[in-house]
């Protein structure tokens, strides 16, 4: 088994509120995060897909098709973006780097067809940073 | 489309600056100087370790998140980063019998956050003593 990982990054804007609590605490739990106004991140996505190594092409994927599957069904629809506004995962769940990299590996796995998708990393700043393996 | 069901590994970096001296009472001078080298040197030495702590659960609906980042900073905060920033290792009493090794402070950071943060199953604790060495640690009986 191989494992390739391809990096990305995106910038988006997001909030974090929960219509369900009322405004202390939303304000207590999301802290300056549930400013309405929304705050921004430079995101960088990595994408490791798993596979055997196919002996004509020494690929375990075509990483341009790879690329052009992360740009059709992530970047496109996510780099400037406000998420909560135009992102549809996000328009009743809150964006969290939990739920983004878990929208990301629910975008992907569908359309990888070479390789299996094995981890999706979301950085939100350098010092954080979430995983999904598709484990529920 | 929900995007809750799916469980999710987040990561936090810290960064905290001590001295350690690597030195085993067990060993002779000799010993000492040839297992540690320059690590051996009596007045101690400094590092930047870089901490990444990792927690994992179920992502809550509400929230969106594995565990409020509040919770976990603050803990890190008052119960790693306030022991260790600043200090001597050698005179901590884990290190009191126990080499400070980059291994061994792995080892006790995670059975801190082990035995004290509730809020999320803690994964793992990894540590970068200098940007070309770092270590992990997941507890027993795993990987």
């Amino acid at each position: 088994m191989i494992y390739l990982t391809r990096k990305a990054e995106f910038s988006a804007a997001h909030y974090y509120h929960n219509p369900d609590f009322t405004p202390e605490e939303n304000r207590r739990i999301f802290g300056k995060c549930n400013n309405p106004n929304g705050h921004g991140h430079n995101y960088t996505l990595e994408v490791t897909v798993k596979g055997e190594v196919d002996p004509k092409s020494g690929f375990v994927v075509d990483l341009r098709q790879l690329k052009d599957v992360m740009n059709r069904e992530v970047l496109d629809g996510l780099d400037h973006r406000f998420l909560n506004k135009e992102v549809p995962e996000f328009f009743e769940n809150i964006p969290t780097t939990e739920n983004l990299a878990i929208a990301i590996w629910q975008r992907l796995a569908p359309k990888l067809n070479q390789a299996t998708l094995h981890r999706v990393r979301v950085y939100e700043t350098p010092d954080l940073f979430v995983d999904v393996y598709g484990e529920q | 489309m929900t995007t809750t069901s799916m469980k999710a590994h987040l990561t936090r970096r810290y960064m905290f600056a001590a001295s350690h001296r690597l030195h085993s009472e067990e060993m002779s001078p000799g010993e000492n100087r040839s297992t540690y080298g320059k690590c051996n040197n009596p007045y101690g030495h400094g590092h930047n370790y870089v901490v990444e702590v990792t927690v994992s659960g179920p992502v809550d609906e509400r929230t969106g998140m594995v565990c409020n980042l509040a919770d976990l900073d603050g803990f890190v905060g008052h119960e790693i980063l306030e022991r260790y920033d600043r200090q001597n290792l050698n005179l901590l009493p884990e290190f009191a019998k126990v080499v400070p090794t980059t291994e061994n402070l792995c080892i006790a950071i995670y059975d801190i956050v082990k035995r004290g943060f509730l809020h999320a199953h803690l994964e793992g604790i990894r540590i970068e003593e200098t940007m070309m060495n770092s270590f992990e640690y997941a507890g027993e009986n795993t990987r």
